[in-house]
């Protein structure tokens, strides 16, 4: 039986209701005046009263709503009352399109607020002190803040669910569910998995999957984004810290630490700093001083995926147009992403030749480290232990996929996320903030900025045009300061294209192409561009970008809770402004990996070597689990 | 029920079978909109929205595409007189989902159908094809140019909820039956985002009757406010339960007198979302304005345990609930709990005030009808059987041990 139904994927209900925005504010008609709280504010037509209130600094709470999802109005914590009806209404849910007049704090409203937490209280089985998400709870804040003093419905004293640890990624404990659905709406309107919905009714509804199965026997792609919009602790990843630690104290260990692009642009808010400012050298220092024997940079290997994606993408578009060979499938997509190869495996499994056969810059890492690395300090490999700081969830997935062990042991140990590290740093004793700045270390060093902005969508594509364009045409890419606005931004789906002109003579055949590309964020929208694909669409286009997470990385399942357009925008920004501050923009340009084409990878990219331990290959999945 | 003839007042007199349909296609969309605003038909569902209104707010809105449904979905426990309607009169009802249909400019409508009343679906398909055969749908309907209307029968899947409107809605779309956020409300984004009516079965058997006669003779049966005739199902301790069509404004004492109730110590009006009146509040009126009924009619005599009756009723919210929103899916529980501690004597009056006062908001915070309904037995029988539930000792229905 089949895991998932396309059709009506989101009930009508949980599809925005809302009235769209007016653009032009000013054109008559499209603002409306209410009153809250007895003061006057014009607001633009269709906003919801949640929105009007936290617009005009009128803090009203909130649970099961969140910026990223549609309206639920479950969990009923943000009602107000609104004169002239009976019941109070929920001001997430509720669109103004006449003249109101709303209270946010009357007695019966507060009341109803405080009896609200105390029935989730109710039925919530977990510890504060011991959970994932203390401090950074929505309902621990909101137990705080609307003076709940005891349990007035009492509280369970044993849990009620088996917590589930099937999965490599994502665990659930659902005795600290509240049944907001924020899961549910990711996964479905997101993400369009579908894995999580609620089933039963009255008393009995639950969170489940399709027949109640532990999620690794599922559909789960493990993007964590279910996790990244969970307002408890309920959604948690698997965390491998202790074994981390263990491996550091052994002393017979050599411990060696990659962290990716997007960590480093989030990591300061789990130190309570704003988002948009990236702590890569603090990080560095702090990872030194946890114990890591080495602190290597995971941009490294993504401009060496740079080298191999690209040359693969160069070599289907010589045997398709040159030795005319229609098996050569085009588009090539991206495959950096784990939780969209986990996608395109189970939903898309007739075209997985079209994935680029590369590996993720994670497991490529992992794969040099235990074999070029352990050569050149002369470490025995068995020695090494590999940890990945990774943005992501489903990288923790992708380590152990049972095919990631080329280099003779499993390339990557440990995917450790953004939230998971800042914990150690933590226990540690550290303060991120105010640690001092260092380098990465030999022999991978300093990389490219290419390699940086992997960490937001379209950063790949980018990435991939200034090194292919250069390479064809010996020219840089035409765009002020290598800023290729065409692959930035947070829109869907993009699609642009670049002419190649005045070749160099061996890429003649490349001569007058218009290389068309495709980027798309969030699997929704992966799953729009398959359909494309499918319908013929995309015939022409030569290259499509696809990440799992909405924003890419930067908004990764494993990255600072919580999560929001606003928050990744500004960590887009950090990693842009911090690459167009790196001497080396380009991956081809980076001198450690001339280096290792010219010691390791001897057959160059795309050759025997580099297909041996930096290339793939993929499961085909189906939505059939066995 | 029985299928005898019934005497009534306006449902349960004679109809000539298409008279309606035939004289409403030669009125104007506004003359219907007048008569049924003269008649003040309210809806026969439990909410009593006045019908009207809600047609016209489904005949101003712009859209391509309408519908009509009509909700026979009938749930609430102690209601079966929509059941008799589709039995016995089936004309009524589909000649009015014809009629709103040519009114608001809708050219389909579903009768959404207790599944248990699977039974009548032949039946009730048969009646269709013949009222095509007439010319009662379909197309040029009763030779009107350019009318088109048909009707499908969906069954329900047994959920009390799928009786609200919304959830309604969202399982005729074939979604988990769940309410929807209100506004925006059916008459503007309803059946796949289309304006729908959604009316009773029994709002929709009494349109027929005021087009043919008027909205001013309509008034001449009930209250003021309370206009026309009601179809009540009695059930529980009297000699004649069955479905009775009387006057609105019919008092609990002449209703009970009617039905040979004997011995009658509690009446509960409006199904287990309905409120529970003791001896004292017998005088009162079967009317929106007073009691307000969709039609259930529970009557208990003096041998029954009022806690056991509340037990039941909150049982069955705990079940019926859809689960989605906090007050209603935690709170029926824990009035259910609250309940039975009354039972087994474990209770504090305390935390029995702080459950009344948890009724409360769950009267005004929940999402839909169900939970806003639900404390209503709860609230309505310990504060009218007090006596009995918490001072009585040894009488044979005590409960405190
Ligand atoms: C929980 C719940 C169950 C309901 N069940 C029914 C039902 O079985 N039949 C019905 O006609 N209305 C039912 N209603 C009322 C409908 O939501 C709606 O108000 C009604 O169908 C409107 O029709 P009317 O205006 O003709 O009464 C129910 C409401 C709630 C909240
Ligand atoms: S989920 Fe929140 S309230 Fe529950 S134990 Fe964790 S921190 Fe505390
Ligand atoms: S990890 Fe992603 S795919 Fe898996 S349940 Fe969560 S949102 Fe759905
Ligand atoms: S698991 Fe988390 S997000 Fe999902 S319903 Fe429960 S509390 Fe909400
Ligand atoms: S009030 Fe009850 S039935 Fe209605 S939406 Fe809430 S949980 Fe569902
Ligand atoms: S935040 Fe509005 S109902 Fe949950």
């Amino acid at each position: 039986m089949s895991t998932n139904n396309n059709n009506h994927r989101a009930p009508v209900s949980q599809k925005p209701l809302k009235v769209p925005k007016p653009q032009d504010t000013t054109t008559i008609g499209s603002m409306i005046s209410i009153e809250i709280n007895e003061k006057k504010f014009s607001v633009p037509f269709g906003t919801t009263i949640l929105e009007a209130c936290r617009d005009n600094q009128i803090y009203v709470p909130s649970l099961c709503h969140h910026e990223d999802l549609c309206i639920a109005g479950v969990c009923r914590i943000c009602v107000v009352e609104v004169e002239g009806m009976k019941t109070l209404q929920a001001s997430c849910a509720f669109p103004i399109t006449q003249q109101i007049k709303v209270k946010t704090t009357s007695e019966r409203v507060r009341r109803a607020r405080r009896h609200i937490i105390d029935l989730m209280l109710s039925e919530h089985y977990g510890e504060c002190y011991s959970c994932v998400r203390n401090k950074n709870c929505e309902l621990q804040n909101l137990a705080g803040e609307y003076g709940v003093d005891g349990f007035t419905f009492g509280h369970p004293e044993k849990p009620v669910f088996e917590i589930d640890r099937s999965s490599y990624s994502v665990m659930r404990d659902m005795n600290k569910c509240v049944l907001c659905r924020r899961c549910v709406r990711t996964c479905i309107d997101i993400q369009e998995v579908g894995v999580l919905e609620a089933v039963e009714r009255g008393d009995k509804t639950k969170i489940s999957t399709f027949f109640d199965r532990p999620l690794n026997d599922v559909i789960c792609i493990n993007c964590g984004q279910c996790i990244n919009r969970c307002p408890t602790g309920a959604l948690f990843t698997n965390d491998p810290s202790d074994e981390i630690w263990a491996a550091i104290d052994d002393p017979k260990k050599h411990v060696v630490i990659q962290t990716a692009p997007s960590p480093r642009a989030a990591i300061g808010e789990e130190f309570g700093m704003p988002a948009g400012k990236s702590y890569t050298r603090e990080l560095n220092t702090a990872l030194r001083r946890i114990g890591f024997d080495k602190v290597f940079d995971t941009n490294y290997s993504a401009d060496l995926t740079i080298m191999e994606e690209g040359t693969e993408l160069l070599l289907r578009l010589k045997k398709k147009l040159v030795d005319k060979d229609d098996s050569v499938k085009l588009p090539q997509f991206t495959s950096c992403s784990p939780g969209w190869v986990k996608f395109i495996e189970h939903f898309y499994p007739e075209y997985l030749d079209y994935l680029s056969t590369a590996k993720s810059p994670q497991q490529m890492f992992g794969a040099i480290t235990k074999t070029f690395y352990a050569q050149e300090s002369g470490v025995n490999p068995e020695d090494i232990v590999t940890v990945a700081v990774m943005p992501c969830s489903a990288k923790k997935f992708e380590c152990n996929r049972p095919e990631m062990t080329d280099s003779g042991f499993k390339d990557v140990d440990y995917g450790l996320t953004t939230r998971e590290l800042a914990k150690m740093i933590k226990e540690a004793g550290l303060h991120l903030p105010e640690l001092p700045k260092s380098d990465f270390d030999d022999p991978f060093g300093e990389a490219s900025g290419a390699g940086l902005i992997f960490g937001a969508t379209g950063g790949v594509m980018e990435a991939a045009l200034r090194t292919a364009y250069e390479l064809v045409t010996g020219r840089e890419v035409p765009f002020e300061n290598l800023r290729i606005e065409a692959c930035r931004g947070f829109e869907g789906i993009k699609q642009a294209s670049v002419k190649l002109e005045n070749v160099k003579t061996e890429w003649k055949f490349l001569e007058g192409v218009d290389f068309k590309f495709v980027v798309a964020h969030g699997t929704a929208n992966a799953r729009k561009v398959m359909e494309m694909l499918k319908a013929g669409e995309l015939n022409d286009v030569h290259f499509i970008e696809i990440m799992a997470c909405p924003g890419g990385c930067i908004g990764g399942g494993g990255q600072p809770i919580p999560t929001s357009p606003e928050i990744r925008k500004l960590r887009a920004k950090a990693i842009y402004e911090e690459e167009e501050s790196l001497p080396i923009r380009k991956s081809h340009e980076n001198p450690h990996i001339a280096y290792i084409y010219e010691k390791f990878l001897t057959d160059g990219p795309c050759g025997h070597i580099s297909h041996k331990l930096l290339h793939t290959h993929y499961t085909k999945r189906g939505d059939f689990i066995v | 029920m029985e299928k005898a003839k019934r005497n009534g007042l306006v449902l349960f007199t004679d109809y000539q079978q298409g008279s309606a349909v035939k004289k409403a296609v030669t009125l104007t969309r506004d003359d219907i909109l007048f008569e049924l605003r003269e008649a003040k038909l309210k809806g026969r569902g439990g909410a009593g929205f006045p019908t009207s209104t809600k047609w016209m707010l489904t005949a101003a809105a712009i859209a391509d595409k309408k519908y009509i449904v009509c909700n026979a979905d009938e749930g609430e426990p102690g209601t079966f007189k929509d059941r008799v309607l589709l039995l016995e009169y089936p004309e009524l009802v589909f000649e009015g989902m014809v009629i709103a249909g040519y009114t608001i400019g809708a050219e389909y409508g579903f009768v959404y159908l207790r599944g248990e009343y699977n039974y009548m679906l032949k039946s009730l398909n048969d009646y269709l094809a013949m009222m095509r055969k007439e010319n009662l749908l379909g197309k040029d309907i009763a030779g009107k140019k350019g009318f088109n209307f048909d009707i499908e029968i969906k069954l329900g899947a047994g959920a009390y909820v799928c009786g609200e409107e919304t959830a309604l809605i969202e399982s005729l779309e074939g979604n988990r039956g769940e309410p929807r956020n209100r506004p925006p409300y059916p008459v503007n984004r309803g059946y796949l985002g289309y304006p729908t009516i959604v009316n009773n079965v029994e709002t929709l058997a009494s349109v027929p009757h005021i087009i043919n006669k008027g909205g001013e003779w309509y008034c001449t049966n009930g209250t003021d406010k309370s206009t026309g005739s009601k179809l009540f199902s009695v059930s529980g301790d009297c000699e004649k339960p069955g479905v009775y069509e009387l006057p609105w404004g019919t008092t609990i004492n002449e209703l009970l007198d009617l039905v040979g109730a004997k011995d009658t110590k509690a009446v509960q009006v409006g199904g287990a979302s309905g409120v529970c009146l003791n001896q004292e509040q017998f005088g009162r009126k079967l009317a929106y304005e007073d009691a307000g009924t969709g039609g259930s009619i529970m009557i208990f005599n003096s041998k029954r345990s009022m806690i056991k009756v509340l037990k039941n009723f909150m049982e069955f919210f705990v079940e019926e609930s859809c689960g989605q929103c906090t007050p209603c899916r935690i709170g029926n529980r824990k009035l259910l709990e609250g309940v039975e501690m009354i039972e087994k004597g474990t209770f504090t009056f305390g935390y029995i005030n702080s459950l009344k006062e948890l009724a409360k908001t769950m009267q005004i915070a929940s999402k839909c009808g169900l939970g806003q309904s639900s404390p209503n037995s709860f609230l309505s029988i310990l504060e009218n059987f007090d006596d009995e539930i918490f001072h009585s000792k040894g009488n044979g229905v005590s409960h405190v041990n």
